[in-house]
């Protein structure tokens, strides 16, 4: 290789390097931070100088993480596979059926998604507690799917344009209903979109603190993010800084694994909606 | 805009006899119309009826714990929200926040979608590391940063002249915020504009360079001019998103020392003050506020909302 591409080779090298350590090293304190002895949690080292278990013991001992680990899993789970199923369906009208009114619903799922939150605070704690759906799972599954559909929308029809249509064209020529042609020819073409727009909708929903905080108000179904919010040190005087930080890696893990299993994907899945539309 | 142009003749059904083709297009719009309903019905319940809830109850005094007492009081909560000087502060911090950060990620993000764009290996390693930051849980960075900037825990405090606790003070922690809400989001700007950076074709920019544009030359006038729809697009979902800001404050400072957002005014007059019609004339107002924005971005920017193409297949 000659030194002109050596360089070159290097200056990239260094410049990956670059984004490579400011992806990652905020995580890589927190997962210090949660090896750190309590007894050299104040120490200020960026690597723990003890490493130990024990904050992670700590937390499975309690039902207050373990408890909001369950809500938090539950909740994401079925409020993605409810966003997943309902965008689905439109999505695949919106890509494929011309029917009046299409325009409306691409403007609505816009404005649902650039709705602040906090605005519909007020007003559905006020609903779920009239209704008797505060603090519980129904409760936060509701605002979750709802606030997720515009992405699950835009990823799928993104991804439903992709699709050879030909083929629904085939089926219906050899007599198949527009309802069949989806069922039995496109449903399983567009599988690997569903799946890609499930992680984001999961991931979405994972993160999600504002309504998971306002919408609870005891372990019933206080998601992981609110209840760290929450967390108190082993006595009353020591701090929980070690139980918050085992507790955030351990829900940062599934997003390593999404990351890492669907960096390709995701990638795709979250470029295609925004900006093919 | 244009991109999907093409597309819109192969839906034209191949011309049929009249009657098949009404029957057919009735069937069609049925389905279209069966199968956008539920996603219609979710949204509209748990969106629209909230927000016109939320306007009911501005209107009146509603303390939760005199519930009893709840009367109609007009728009005397928004007087009320509008003369207070913390409804300004947080509005100001908000605009402030969001302005440096879309502005910073803005730039940033174009400098990590160029190198993702062109790095000539460790492409997949590059990108898998962007994503962690558009993944990890909102709270769990903002704990990461908190413990990094809080003395004696950190490290990062430590790196400052002892005694000094930037979280503690209005500038320094809104400047960490800043840092935080940038080191989160910068990824997903990247990502867009990736998308964006994709389109701009090779050939175009390899003539610029035949005519003796220079580096910045090809970026400012070539790219930038073919990507100005990616662009705005990002910016307005950053901006609104921007606007919104709530889990990192409340994690670094909780709002304390004039550091709060609209959204955790709103938040804080909830479940702090208890109180619901002002918590819902703040809901309201920071409504008012997005809607204003998207306005702005989509009237005088032109930027055009991803799918709004779609109205006229």
């Amino acid at each position: 290789m000659s030194a002109a591409g050596r360089r070159r080779m290097t200056g990239w090298a260094l410049v990956n390097i670059i984004v490579i350590v400011y992806a990652l090293f905020p995580v890589c304190w927190i997962i210090s931070l949660s090896f750190k002895d309590p007894s050299t949690l104040t120490d200020g080292s960026f690597i723990p100088t003890e490493w130990t278990w024990e904050n992670y013991h700590g937390i499975f001992q309690t039902s207050e993480f373990t408890r909001a680990l369950i809500n938090s899993i539950g909740i994401a789970l079925i409020s993605t596979v409810i966003a997943v199923v309902l965008g689905t369906m439109a999505a695949y009208a919106v890509a494929r059926l011309r029917f009046p009114g299409k325009s409306l619903l691409i403007g609505m799922s816009l404005l649902i998604a650039m709705f602040p939150p906090i605005s519909l605070v007020s007003p559905l704690f006020n609903i779920e507690r009239i209704i008797g759906i505060f603090d519980t799972w129904i409760g936060l599954i509701i605002p979750y799917m709802t606030f997720s559909l515009p992405l699950a929308i835009y990823t799928l029809s993104a991804f439903f344009r992709e699709i050879p249509w030909d083929l629904e064209k085939a089926a219906k020529v050899d007599g198949a209903t527009p309802a069949q042609a989806f069922r039995l020819v496109i449903a399983p073409l567009a599988a690997p979109g569903v799946f890609t727009t499930a992680i984001l909708v999961f991931i979405f929903c994972w993160n999600d603190f504002l309504f998971a905080i306002s919408l609870t108000s005891t372990s019933a179904a206080r998601t992981v993010p609110a209840a760290l919010a929450f967390f108190t040190g082993s006595s009353q005087f020591a701090q929980p800084t070690g139980s918050i930080a085992a507790a955030a890696v351990v829900i940062t893990i599934p997003i390593i694994i999404f990351v890492l299993l669907f960096q390709r994907r995701i990638v795709a899945g979250l470029t295609s909606g925004a900006v093919k539309g | 805009m244009t991109a999907s142009a093409p597309t819109a003749s192969q839906d034209t059904p191949p011309p049929k006899d009249d009657r098949a083709l009404s029957e057919g297009a009735r069937q069609e719009r049925r389905l279209g119309w069966l199968l956008c309903a539920p996603a219609v019905i979710v949204m509209l319940a748990v969106t629209a009826y909230p927000i016109v809830y939320a306007v009911y109850l501005s209107l009146q005094r509603y303390d939760l714990r005199f519930p009893q007492q709840a009367e109609f009081v007009g728009l005397s909560n928004y007087g009320a929200v509008l003369s207070s000087e913390f409804w300004w502060q947080a509005l100001w911090v908000t605009v402030f926040i969001t302005v440096v950060s879309v502005v910073v990620e803005l730039v940033l993000g174009f400098a990590l979608a160029l190198v993702m764009h062109r790095t000539i290996f460790g492409r997949g390693t590059v990108r898998t590391a962007i994503l962690i930051p558009y993944g990890i849980v909102t709270v769990v960075a903002a704990y990461s940063w908190q413990y990094a900037w809080t003395p004696e825990t950190g490290y990062l405090a430590d790196l400052l002249p002892s005694g000094d606790a930037p979280l503690t003070e209005q500038w320094p922690a809104i400047g960490l915020i800043i840092l935080a809400e940038v080191w989160k989001t910068t990824p997903f700007m990247a990502l867009l504009l990736l998308a964006g950076l994709a389109l701009v074709p090779e050939e175009t920019l390899r003539a610029a360079q035949v005519d003796g544009a220079g580096a910045w030359q090809r970026f400012f006038l070539v790219t930038v001019p073919l990507m100005k729809p990616a662009i705005l697009v990002a910016l307005l979902f950053r901006t609104l998103d921007a606007f919104r800001i709530f889990d990192n404050i409340y994690i670094l400072t909780s709002g304390a020392h004039n550091t709060g957002s609209v959204s955790i005014l709103g938040y804080d007059n909830l479940f702090t003050a208890l109180n619901l019609g002002i918590g819902s004339a703040i809901s309201v107002l920071i409504f008012l506020c997005v809607a204003l924005i998207a306005f702005a971005f989509i009237k005088l920017f032109g930027a055009a909302a991803p799918g709004s193409q779609e109205g006229g297949r």
